[in-house]
């Protein structure tokens, strides 16, 4: 059946309400059930052995003093996982993540693991294994590892992207370019310009819920997985192809997931999980530590960024570059090309060119952290605009908006923007009241822009009315934000019917077709979609039982708010039948009634925000404190207006973060130095003031309700918004992120000096 | 690995002093317990103190308050003449972790860790607080700073642990102050922390003073050199200026995952600076 998905003005009921979140009583009294939680009868633990080094060839692995350890069933290491991936780059390097197979590649990567009756065994059992390594040199810097000198970490690495192919390896795995113009040109007609470099630190997204699994091998070839992820469908077909089993073949069910921010959307223990399950043929649990958790899970990028604009004296920007430098842990990757995509995103640019370099080195697999690579690219760039706009003595609001992209701007990465919401977070920020607020002693403020694209995709949606007329909608896209309150509204709109009458849940990969993950903030733009279509089909069907029971042309049944209603005036007497009228005659009328979707929702409305951060610095000792924050971003369509603010405060949260003390710190030796939430400090809530939003609505033309994503942006811009502030509250540019109090106090004295 | 619950000191220590192998106390375990889950961990015997008669309790003599090892920080706080009378050492006791943290840690336990970073320790040795210890050999009595020897090294003999924390009652006149640097606001370690401890003349003179410094060095640092800059001073900008200094070369720290050499040098000055004012004031100076 043909699904419209073109955005409709229509008036609301239920969409744009608050209602309580269906899961809520069970996360407040502890009842909800994580990764941790699930359990299976015989089950084992599964302790992971981890490389001590940055970087060593793995010479020798001898487990059988391991093995021969009472209550230990199981003893893997790579020879355990066989190489099934046919040539398939990514997903070797998911495979050799999983478990390393000649090298260790980073401190704390695999390299063997036990499923034991306790975890006291386990945890014996690693101390027997004997693993000799012969140590490499390493390199964890992002600029060190792009020098020619570097030691190389892959010797089959051979820069991809530029011309002639080079004939020796290096660190550097690719080039991307976008951009159109010509930049010599409009660098030519500007009167001022600007040219910075900037760096970022490494971060980790911190979600407060460990990975963690239950696997379970059958003899029969069947596997079942319970796991906490972003993306059950996904890590099903990761988990069946390094396995070798057929995918309908293993079912996994996601738990509730404590915080995931793109960390949970990559396999790491729950290959390792059921090959120790399928060799020891019992269940195993597998629950990862803080520790291992920030040594050998996602991590984002460390960047190293340079920026050029060039503007004339009234503001106009003539040309714009970027280079930039991400790393993406061991493996190759395409970081810095998202980064070099979103870099320039936010802006109107006749001359615009954005270069990206892929860098490896010996630090954990990246994997995506909420607008993955957009923060980076951000900060550098806003934080140029903001010195451009000092330079020219203009205000950093209007030089955005005299510059910004708006419907019919070719972005910087290509496509040719629709109706979109930079301009009027701009205006909205011009007019706030927070820009004119005064402004206290050593304190300062700082805006910044930022930019996310969005993600459709692969989307299956059921939705079944019970007997009683209440309906369950089974989705396939992990709740990570509130997505089932959602999803529920969009039903209940739909539909005609009150949200109470809707329990939404996320059905396991048996029991519904393929979903993506619930990335790319689109949980609730690409599952709302799917649960109009179900719910319009489901309505179709009980157009046709009120005829049945009516006995009257389905062509003169029509739906309005709930009911079925018979049309024109030639079946003047008769009642309009409710769901649940036509629920309960469901087995007489042709058995039960369901609507059922599958779609790709295409569409996804790119998104915008811009913030507003007050900072207050202690001149003597460079400790800064957040004294107000506000975010304006477009929501498209705020479906639950309670959760698409508690995404842009989550956001914002985040990366105040890592504007101002997250990042991984490593020793001379290559080893993580604090891996721990006491030395990697996320803020506390004690940190934060209490974050303003406000939701702009542009409706996004390709959704029915006009629902854009909302979960990224909110992170895009606070690490460019604090380093603006701060850098106005101190009177010196900082430039390099986390501005920690060191580095602030750093940059007062080298100013004192000069 | 056996966890024992004795009810009185001598059991506490004949358990300690007869096990082979690794044995820890167990006060607060605010420290232990997190150790505890580390894969490196490994011990024999846990002795867990609460149970001791004695052990959870302030008793306020006439000379002094003798702070049971049990007593969790919170309690500190809640106890009115040990908050008017060392407002600096309760302070660093309440700047411990989180409330939570708090209902459970003691300052014996921040003591005999023996991190460099401990928050209540050089609040105590400003203070000239001493620590009761009881062994196989019996009681013998120290300077707090004695304990600590280095990371995680006490100089407690096997079979020893700490019975009570001593403080003596205050001069008139007399008042402390602890400041520490967190990047933070709260549920943090110290980057730098400075404690100071002045007994002031009628006229508003310093008379003595004891200044000590924590996570700057391997252990708590208590500097004669600072606190000799504020003596017959009345924390003029010169004398403290002085002081900022005197911390500052006192300070002899390492750059590390925590801060710099630099930043710590300087924010030791800073610190020193503004505790001895806070101190100052409190001690009904003008």
């Amino acid at each position: 059946m043909s699904f419209d998905a073109t955005f409709q003005e229509k008036k609301l009921k239920s969409v744009g309400t608050r209602p309580l979140r269906p899961d809520g009583v069970d996360k407040v009294t502890g009842r909800a059930r994580y990764g941790a939680d699930y359990n299976m009868p015989g089950q084992l633990v599964a302790r992971v052995l981890r490389s001590p080094h940055a970087h060593a060839r793995i010479v020798r692995i001898d487990t059988a003093r391991a093995e021969g350890l009472k209550g230990v069933k199981a003893v893997i290491t790579a020879a355990d996982l066989p190489d099934l991936t046919n040539g398939n780059a990514a997903l070797f390097a998911i495979l050799d993540n999983c478990m390393a197979r000649t090298k260790a590649l980073y401190d704390g990567h695999a390299v063997a693991a036990v499923a034991a009756i306790d975890a006291k065994v386990a945890r014996a059992a690693l101390k027997l294994i004997e693993v000799e390594y012969e140590i490499l040199p390493h390199v964890v810097d992002v600029d060190a590892a792009a020098r020619p000198d570097a030691p190389v970490i892959d010797e089959g690495i051979f820069t991809s992207g530029v011309e002639p192919k080079p004939d020796s390896p290096s660190n550097v795995a690719a080039r991307s370019e976008f951009g159109h113009g010509d930049v010599e040109a409009g660098f030519a007609k500007a009167e001022v310009i600007v040219e910075r470099s900037y760096k970022t630190e490494q971060t980790h997204q911190g979600y407060i819920e460990p990975h963690a699994c239950v696997a379970n091998c059958n003899a029969d070839g069947t596997a079942d997985l319970w796991v906490c992820t972003q993306g059950h469908f996904v890590y099903r077909q990761n988990c069946a192809d390094l396995l070798g089993l057929e995918v309908s073949k293993l079912r996994v069910t996601s738990s509730e997931i404590g915080g995931g921010f793109g960390g949970k959307t990559h396999v790491w223990a729950e290959p390792v999980a059921l090959a120790l399950s399928r060799k020891a043929g019992r269940p195993v649990k597998l629950v990862m530590s803080r520790e291992e958790v920030f040594r050998a899970s996602g991590p984002t990028s460390a960047t190293s960024i340079d920026v050029k604009i060039g503007a004339t004296r009234d503001g106009r920007i003539t040309a714009a570059t970027s280079t930039l430098r991400y790393t993406s842990g061991p493996y190759p990757d395409t970081w810095a090309e998202i980064g070099a995509m979103t870099s320039f995103a936010c802006y109107d640019l006749e001359n615009v060119k954005t270069v990206g370099f892929e860098v490896v080195v010996n630090r954990p697999k990246v994997a995506a952290y909420r607008a993955p690579s957009a923060p980076m690219a951000a900060f550098a760039v806003e934080s140029a605009i903001d010195e451009l706009a000092q330079e020219i003595g203009m205000d950093a609001v209007e030089l955005r908006i005299k510059n910004a992209a708006q419907e019919g701007t070719r972005a910087s990465y290509g496509p040719v923007y629709g109706p979109i919401g930079i301009g009027p977070t701009l205006d909205a920020a011009r007019v706030h009241p927070h820009m004119s607020a005064p402004l206290g002693k050593n304190q300062g403020r700082g805006m910044a822009c930022g930019f996310w694209f969005n993600f459709g995709g692969e989307t299956c949606t059921d939705l079944n009315i019970s007997a009683d007329g209440t309906v369950t909608l089974a989705v396939g896209t992990v709740d990570v934000g509130g997505s089932r309150a959602s999803l529920s509204l969009i039903a209940a709109e739909e539909m005609g019917i009150p949200y109470d009458d809707i329990k939404a849940v996320v059905a396991d990969t048996a029991t519904l077709g393929y979903n993506d993950m619930t990335d790319g903030s689109r949980g609730t733009f690409s599952s709302s979609m799917a649960t109009i279509s179900a719910a319009r089909n489901a309505i179709t069907v009980m157009r046709e039982r009120a005829a049945l029971m009516w006995d009257i042309p389905v062509e003169d049944v029509y739906w309005e708010e709930g009911q079925a209603k018979a049309a024109g005036s030639k079946y003047g007497n008769l009642s309009p039948l409710s769901v649940k009228d036509i629920a309960a005659e469901a087995g007489n009328t042709g058995g039960p009634i369901a609507g059922h979707s599958e779609l790709v929702a295409d569409g996804a409305g790119v998104s915008f925000a811009t913030h507003i951060c007050d900072v207050e610095v202690d001149p003597e000792t460079g400790a800064t404190s957040i004294v107000r924050y506000t975010v304006i971003q477009d929501a498209g369509k705020a479906v639950h207006p309670s959760y698409v603010e508690g995404q842009y405060q989550g956001g914002a949260a985040q990366g105040i973060g890592w504007a101002l003390n997250e990042e991984y710190i490593y020793g001379e030796d290559g080893r993580l130095q604090n891996p721990g939430f006491l030395d990697y400090r996320i803020p506390v809530c004690s940190d934060l003031p209490m974050i303003d939003t406000q939701i702009l609505e542009i409706p996004n033309p390709n959704h029915p309700y006009g629902v854009r994503g909302v979960g990224e942006t909110s992170i895009v811009p606070p690490l460019a918004a604090v380093a603006n502030a701060v850098s106005n509250a101190a009177g010196v540019r900082l430039s390099h992120v986390p501005i920690s109090p060191p580095r602030i106090l750093a940059a007062l004295h080298k100013q004192a000096r000069e | 690995m056996l966890y024992e619950r004795p009810k009185t000191l001598q059991d506490a220590v004949g358990m300690l002093a007869e096990t082979r192998g690794k044995a820890f106390v167990l006060a607060g375990g605010t420290d232990l317990l997190v150790r505890m889950k580390s894969d490196e961990f490994d011990a024999n015997l846990i002795v867990d103190i609460k149970s001791i008669e004695g052990m959870s309790e302030i008793v306020e003599t006439d000379g002094a308050f003798v702070i049971g090892a049990a007593v969790c920080c919170a309690a500190l706080g809640e106890h009115e003449a040990l908050r008017d009378a060392w407002p600096g050492v309760v302070e660093a006791a309440n700047l411990i972790g989180s409330t939570q943290i708090q209902g459970r840690c003691t300052i014996a336990g921040n003591l005999c860790n023996a991190s460099p970073a401990a928050d209540s320790v050089p609040a105590l040795v400003a203070a000239g607080a001493r620590a009761k210890i009881v062994g196989p050999d019996g009681t013998r009595t120290v300077d707090v700073q004695e304990i600590p020897l280095g990371p995680g090294k006490t100089s407690l003999k096997a079979g020893e642990l700490v019975q009570s924390i001593d403080l003596p009652k205050p001069a008139p006149r007399s008042a402390d102050a602890y400041l520490r640097f967190i990047p933070r606001t709260e549920m943090d370690i110290a980057v730098v922390g400075v404690a100071v401890n002045l007994t002031l003349d009628a006229d508003g003179t310093v008379a003595s003073a004891r200044v000590a410094l924590g996570a700057v060095a391997p252990t708590v640092v208590l500097s004669e050199a600072a606190a000799g800059t504020l003596l017959g001073t009345r924390l003029e900008d010169e004398a403290l200026d002085a002081l900022a200094a005197a911390c500052s070369a006192a300070s002899n720290p390492i750059d590390d995952k925590r801060g710099t050499i630099e930043f710590r040098k300087h924010v030791a000055g800073v610190l020193g600076r503004r505790a001895a004012r806070m101190a100052y004031d409190r001690a009904g100076g003008a």
